[in-house]
């Protein structure tokens, strides 16, 4: 008989290794749903997982992984900090689209000038939008002690429908014949998010993925703010102690989560989308919620977690066209991740013990 | 730093990829790939589009290949979907969403040698066709069911997304269910989706609520018609498939969108090479748009006034948007006889004369 007995102390070893075994946990799982659908279980994997990084036509998906990765990154980042104080935005996806949409807007508004001043404009306006729509929540939990969990949740599908009314009306493009969607921002050099070199595709949104990394790193490892966030979640009574004003965290770690996703947002109109459209986002803000945990909460585990699920996506998507797999498949195989990881989290704090229980 | 190394050799490697697509469209076997918003178990827009595709292996056999990649969201994974099958040789690709329209112009510019066809736009290119079907003639025979077989007089009308497609259905179905019953109202709900059962569902719930016996869809999934059945009483169409489950009640008729004729036609221009970029927009008369059965649960006579509507559609003797029509402001739009040309159809942005409510914007 297999019984759990919880540890004195949590594991740091097994801690940082739960989010390899559940990788490979997934590659096992997902081996036998791919035999049970009649494909070869190894072509699979090394479809998913080879073929993007060093097959053929690697040159193509190779920088197609940090495009995929970076807005899963930069939003990542800025969730982990307020998952590790215990304040929880989900709400990512709806700021990512108050982003794209300020930042889009704040680029139109120039149309057709040009001027190297109207990017880094739009780069604030985004942020500022994403920042704003956080504060929501932010303010109504630190004002009234709604539960930020709930108020930014909802907010998603404000903003979804806010998404929509602009692509209908205020930023719909005035040459497009009726159909909703914005001016084409990749046709305008001056709002344009391009690639800093050709072919790589490092644009500035990758830049700033990679910056944030950074930023969160020193913060958390070098900074009084990071010591405070991290107290706070692991010990609230100590940090309460400590005189940390939890009202002034709250509003710092919805505020940065809800910037940075708005900056993913405006990297992403401006660069990659393209438009401002009803369909513009694509769930990046939940994935993120993801890669977070994947990556433990830490700066460099998101980074690595980002371009992990950035790989299943392109991965998936190869093993689509060239297998034949269906993309329900493909979809139960990310699932996979969450959920082995999710799973195997417990030996962090539990171990197993084979034989019989003894009597208490 | 590594990164500036590997960004000159992956400029030099995409070049040679370039290259070597042109090679790959001289093999023997014909690549055709197919991007689909949806997934291929939809029932409705995208399951029609993968019929087709299997069409197409019927037809050609070994000397052809097709490939498809489901459930792509419109945007920027869509463009890398479409990237891939063209750096796997894809010889032909089909984009069948609205959405897919500036990424397929963008990776058509990338692969000149690789042909796109893109479903329901209106941007072309040298190697980009655009084909759509006239949705808004079954519509027409969709109104006329739907006017007679109303008894709340109320008809509930679930739209996708409010652009001329879209729109040019909800006008075509009202304006021939008034004609067959003057106290017709429409209710249309905007689900700013093409497929998602449940948004879909509760569009329907809704319109239900409110009153509308007849639920007539412009998404792609049958949970509108699983709705209506559960409520009793109320009943459907079938949308861009027959949706043949839900027969003889609450599934009375359905528009079936037939592309297999179009697609089987185009893969053999690219094998003859003849293929030219073109703008094809086809309805009843030629079988992209198709009347599925009209069951029992419609009375003798409606049946024979559509199929007969139907029929004189096809021959070109009728055409959906025949004058005298005002547009909803009360201002002239045709006059007497006077039939719409295609260039206001296809950019049709405004309700007919009677309709309440505003289109979105």
């Amino acid at each position: 008989m297999v019984t759990l007995e919880k540890r004195p102390q949590p594991s740091r070893i097994v801690a940082w290794s739960t989010p390899f075994m559940a990788v490979l946990a997934t590659m096992i799982a997902g081996g036998l749903l791919f035999a049970a659908l009649g494909e070869d279980p190894l072509v699979a994997i090394r479809t998913i997982f080879w073929d993007p990084l060093f097959g053929q036509h690697a040159f193509f998906y190779r920088p197609q992984l940090l495009v995929k990765g970076a807005p899963l990154i930069l939003i990542a980042i800025g969730l982990s900090l307020g998952f590790r104080a215990g304040i929880w935005n989900i709400g990512a996806e709806g700021q990512y689209i108050l982003g794209a949409i300020c930042g889009a807007g704040m680029g139109l508004a120039f149309y057709p000038a040009e001027g190297w001043f109207i990017f880094p404009l739009m780069v604030m306006a985004g942020a500022l939008g994403g920042l704003v729509w956080a504060m929501i929540p932010g303010l109504l939990k630190v004002r009234f002690g709604t539960n930020e969990i709930l108020v930014s949740l909802m907010l998603v599908y404000v903003a979804e429908q806010l998404l929509a009314s602009m692509s209908l009306g205020l930023l719909k493009n005035p040459q497009g014949f009726g159909f909703p969607g914005s001016r084409n921002l990749q046709q305008y050099p001056s709002a344009h998010n391009a690639e800093l070199i050709a072919g790589t595709g490092m644009h500035w949104g990758v830049a700033a993925a990679l910056i944030a990394v950074i930023f969160a790193y020193v913060l958390l490892t070098r900074h009084q703010l990071g010591y405070h966030i991290r107290l706070t979640g692991e010990a609230p009574r100590a940090a309460k102690f400590a005189g940390i004003a939890p009202a002034r965290l709250v509003l710092f770690c919805l505020g940065i989560s809800g910037a940075f996703a708005g900056l993913a947002g405006m990297f992403e109109v401006s660069g990659p989308a393209g438009q401002v459209s009803i369909d513009f986002n694509t769930g990046y803000g939940f994935t993120a919620i993801i890669v977070a945990f994947l990556g433990r909460l830490h700066p460099v585990g998101i980074l690595l977690a980002g371009l992990l699920m950035a790989l299943t996506y392109i991965g998936g998507e190869i093993a689509q066209s060239s297998l034949g797999l269906p993309a329900a498949a493909i979809q139960m195989f990310q699932g996979m991740l969450l959920f082995f990881l999710l799973a195997v989290d417990v030996l962090t704090s539990y171990r197993l013990r084979f034989g019989k229980r003894e009597a208490a | 730093m590594k990164l500036t190394k590997r960004a000159l050799m992956t400029g030099a490697a995409l070049a040679v990829g370039l290259a070597a697509t042109g090679v790959a469209a001289q093999d023997d076997v014909t690549k055709v790939g197919f991007v689909y918003v949806g997934p291929v178990g939809d029932g409705g827009w995208t399951y029609e589009h993968d019929q087709a595709r299997q069409k197409v292996e019927e037809h050609f056999g070994d000397k052809v290949e097709t490939v498809y990649v489901e459930s792509v969201p419109e945007g920027p994974d869509s463009e890398r979907v479409m990237t891939q099958m063209a750096l796997d040789g894809a010889d032909l690709i089909f984009t069948t969403s609205f959405g897919y329209m500036d990424p397929t112009i963008n990776v058509a510019k990338k692969f000149p040698d690789v042909k796109f066809e893109h479903a329901t736009g209106y941007k072309t290119a040298d190697n980009v066709s655009v084909y759509s079907a006239r949705f808004y003639e079954g519509r027409a025979v969709q109104g006329t069911i739907a006017g007679h077989m109303t008894e709340s007089n109320v008809i509930g009308y679930i739209g996708s997304y409010p652009i001329p497609e879209v729109i040019r259905g909800i006008n075509a179905a009202y304006i021939h269910a008034k004609k067959v019953n003057p106290d017709v109202e429409f209710k249309i709900v905007w689900a700013f989706t093409w497929i998602d059962p449940a948004k879909e569902a509760d569009a329907a719930k809704v319109l239900i609520e409110q009153g509308a016996d007849v639920i007539l869809q412009h998404t792609d999934s049958t949970a509108p018609l699983a709705a209506a059945q559960e409520a009793g009483g109320i009943i459907g169409f079938g949308q861009a498939s027959d949706m043949a489950e839900y027969k003889p009640s609450p599934r009375v008729s359905s528009i079936i969108d037939n592309w297999a004729p179009y697609y089987i036609d185009r893969v053999q221009a690219v094998m003859d090479g003849t293929w030219e970029s073109k703008n094809t927009w086809d309805g009843i008369a030629p079988g992209m748009v198709e009347i599925g059965e009209i069951t029992d649960a419609v009375p003798e006579e409606v049946k024979a006034e559509a199929l007969a509507l139907k029929e004189s559609i096809a021959s070109g003797e009728y055409h959906p948007f025949t004058g005298p029509l005002k547009k909803q402001d009360g201002s002239d739009w045709l006059a007497e006889g006077e039939t719409a040309d295609d260039g206001t159809l296809a950019g049709m942005n405004f309700y007919v004369e009677g309709i309440q409510g505003e289109i979105p914007q």
